[in-house]
């Protein structure tokens, strides 16, 4: 990154935006990234489960789900991602085990806590969209002998994960956003670039309008591709006359 | 009880601090969101360009990155406009920015352009032959907005003014950051001094669980009330 | 022309900036506290250091009244020139990348910046080698992060820190290998306070003046010339007269 000419004279004579801090924004956006879409990866695959289990009759099943979301989409993420980083280092001993060199950095811990807070996001979009699947599907799916297994993962869930599509993005620019608090226990995302940036000159518009318009970017760049889903996957829904 | 080594009242002070927070926030959100629809559905072509480049960059930029420039660099703006002015006219008055105020004034803009589409939808969402049938009776328009289209409008716009409540509910800790010491920051402190950080982290967490539980009742009630005569929904 | 005008109306502005200049006989100092043994709070709340004690003589030599409001770092610049106080006498190294904002006092102290790390810790000097991969922890937008982001930061995994106690924190849970600070907190701070837990790894670092600079300057506002050279001459007062040396003494002892 450093070595390239045109940059350099690119910001030839500019005070902040040198090569060492584009660095710093480059990989920022790259951290960001990573957290981002691990979390919400881990957290839908953690999601599907529970909002059956949220979705199921059994209430022994389905309260304990309720509690988890309720709990974690009731309070701030920052004090999950405190509880958790700070938490995991007053387990007595901790220190000394295998888990030690994966909760020293501060990217686990935020990997965690983010993917616990899209989890109950997510499993709540589900649920509503799990629920709102029109009976008559389901009695079709009966009159045709499949089993509760088979009706779930042919029928239900299909429908029920174009259904969630819309919210489920909203919910993916909701997780990049607030991605940006990672900053607060030392990790150089984004916002952890314009931070270190702004504390090193001062400026607080360059550095803070730079990383806006980076996450501004990334935003469009996650609603047009949830566009782009929602008309393939969603076609059959429109009306098929007209425009 | 659980010790809280002597933090407690601090804590009591930092939950104060969220809740002014949070409602002062909320109505200056809810008056910039009214303002906010007003001029997207307004026919001036500027006031609905503005209205729409705000509420795509807030919606699209995170809140604390927000926050980070409203409240260091709003600073900063002002400082050079008062510095103009001192060196202009030798007046020396000048606008401080204090953590509270910048916290008040960056929560309400943010969630303005939130409200500002909730209250747009809703508007829309009210029938037009509504609005006809109270010109018909002579309403000027203030009346109508006042007896007609406003109650209307909350009816629909509640549930999404709550949604968003909640959202700033949360929000408000990221003022922490910004070092506002609401109950986050004095739990945090608290914890990092004492190494105790479940002691004071979960009580915070149980108090937001609270706040909002509360909310979510008195949303419930609101809404009955304007759903008043649509006793289907 | 309109070059012309500019150039007329900065120097209108300068004129009349220089001519208003103004009179202080309370001064508001901002301080990012706890820094011990620089600035920081007793157990029961009152406010004191070598900071502290040195601007409270300032004030009593000038025969002005002088208050501490309390601002975290990050934001200790900005708030100056906001007027939030009107000066900051917190610790601030002197050098030329803050020059261009902030108008400087006469350095009062020098002190080094130093590598801590918990004792028995595998680094025993400081260079590019030894501290590859390692996780080093330094409070965000001082001049130990610009120091060690610039030397270190392509070997090194740097980690910023709002607050020095945070730092700390992590340093002891081991999820940093080594920080680097002004060398009287960390002694006060790891040394004194957590006795044998941790040490000092390497030699203290004063060079190269780019960071480091002349020292520990009071910084005002750019315009404030007159209450710097104020300033200046109470601090040569009281270096004279022996309360200086007297202060020094109280946090530093042996010297």
């Amino acid at each position: 990154m450093t070595e390239l000419t045109w940059l350099n004279e690119l910001l030839a004579g500019n005070r902040i935006f040198t090569p060492q801090t584009i660095g710093y924004y480059w990989d920022g956006l790259v951290l960001t990234t990573q957290l981002v879409f691990l979390s919400l990866v881990a957290g839908l695959v953690l999601a599907i489960p529970l909002a059956i289990g949220r979705s199921s009759g059994r209430r022994w099943i389905s309260l304990p789900i309720y509690v988890y979301t309720y709990v974690f989409r009731g309070t701030p993420l920052l004090i999950q991602l405190y509880i958790i980083y700070y938490g995991v280092v007053f387990f007595d001993g901790i220190q000394q085990t295998f888990l030690w060199p994966i909760l020293r950095e501060a990217f686990y811990p935020a990997l965690i806590a983010f993917t616990l807070n899209t989890a109950a996001y997510t499993t709540e979009i589900f649920r509503g969209a799990i629920k709102a699947t029109p009976r008559g599907e389901i009695e079709a799916a009966r009159a045709y002998g499949m089993s509760q297994g088979l009706m779930m993962r042919r029928i239900v869930l299909p429908s029920a994960f174009r259904r969630a599509l819309p919210a489920y993005g909203n919910e993916v620019i909701f997780m990049l956003h607030a991605s940006a608090i990672a900053s607060v226990v030392t990790l150089m995302d984004i916002t952890g670039a314009a931070r270190f940036v702004y504390a090193r000159f001062y400026a607080p518009f360059e550095a803070f309008l730079f990383a806006a318009a980076i996450y501004l970017c990334l935003t469009f760049a996650i609603l047009y591709f949830f566009r782009y889903l929602e008309k393939k996957l969603l076609a059959h829904l429109k009306p098929q006359s007209g425009n | 009880m659980i010790d809280l080594h002597g933090y407690g009242p601090r804590l009591l002070e930092g939950a104060g601090v969220t809740l002014q927070l949070a409602v002062l926030s909320l109505i200056l959100a809810l008056i910039l969101g009214l303002l906010t629809a007003s001029a997207k559905m307004s026919r001036n072509w500027l006031l609905h360009k503005v209205a729409t480049l705000y509420t795509t960059v807030i919606r699209g930029v995170p809140d604390l990155v927000l926050m980070l420039l409203l409240f260091f660099g709003g600073q900063m703006a002002l400082n050079v406009a008062t510095d103009a002015i001192y060196d202009r006219f030798g007046v020396d008055w000048y606008i401080n920015l204090n953590a509270f105020a910048a916290g008040v004034l960056t929560i309400g803009f943010i969630f303005g352009a939130y409200m500002g589409e909730t209250f747009r939808g809703a508007f829309m969402a009210v029938e037009h032959g509504q609005i006809e049938a109270g010109k018909a009776y002579g309403m000027s328009p203030w009346l109508v907005f006042r007896r007609i289209r406003f109650p209307q409008m909350m009816r629909h716009a509640l549930p999404g003014i709550s949604n968003n409540w909640m959202v700033l509910l949360k929000t408000t800790a990221l003022v922490s950051v910004i070092g506002l010491s609401d109950m986050v920051r004095v739990a945090a402190e608290a914890s990092r001094a004492t190494h105790e950080p479940f002691t004071f982290l979960i009580p915070v967490a149980v108090v937001y669980l609270l706040i909002a539980s509360v909310s979510e009742w008195m949303f419930a009630r609101l809404q009955k009330r304007y759903n008043v005569g649509f006793g289907g929904h | 022309m309109k070059k012309l005008l500019t150039v007329s109306l900065l120097g209108v502005a300068l004129a009349a900036g220089t001519a208003q200049a103004r009179d202080y006989d309370h001064v508001r100092f901002g301080v990012d506290v706890p820094y011990e043994p620089m600035e920081y709070r007793t157990p029961d709340g009152e406010l004191t250091g070598f900071d502290i004690d040195l601007g409270n003589a300032l004030c009593a030599e000038m025969g002005i009244t002088c208050e501490w409001i309390e601002q975290e770092w990050d934001g200790i610049i900005p708030g100056l020139l906001a007027r939030n106080y009107d000066a900051i006498m917190s610790s601030m190294t002197i050098n030329d990348e803050r020059r261009q904002t902030l108008l400087f006092s006469d350095p009062y102290i020098t002190i080094p910046g130093a590598w801590f790390a918990p004792a028995g810790s595998d680094v025993e000097e400081i260079n590019e080698e030894t501290l590859a991969g390692k996780s080093i922890g330094v409070q965000r937008g001082t001049t130990f992060d610009s120091y060690v982001t610039d030397n270190y930061g392509r070997v090194a995994n740097v980690s910023r820190y709002s607050t020095a106690d945070d730092m700390v924190l992590d340093l002891q849970a081991q999820r940093l290998d080594l920080v680097f600070l002004e060398f009287i907190v960390g002694q006060a701070t790891l040394l004194d306070n957590h006795s044998g837990e941790f040490e000092v790894v390497g030699e203290m670092v004063t060079e190269p003046e780019e960071y480091f600079g002349e020292g520990f300057g009071i910084a005002f506002r750019p315009r404030d010339e007159a209450l710097a050279q104020r300033f200046n001459e109470a601090l040569a007062t009281l270096k004279e007269d022996g309360t200086y040396d007297e202060i020094y003494q109280r946090y530093f002892g042996e010297e």
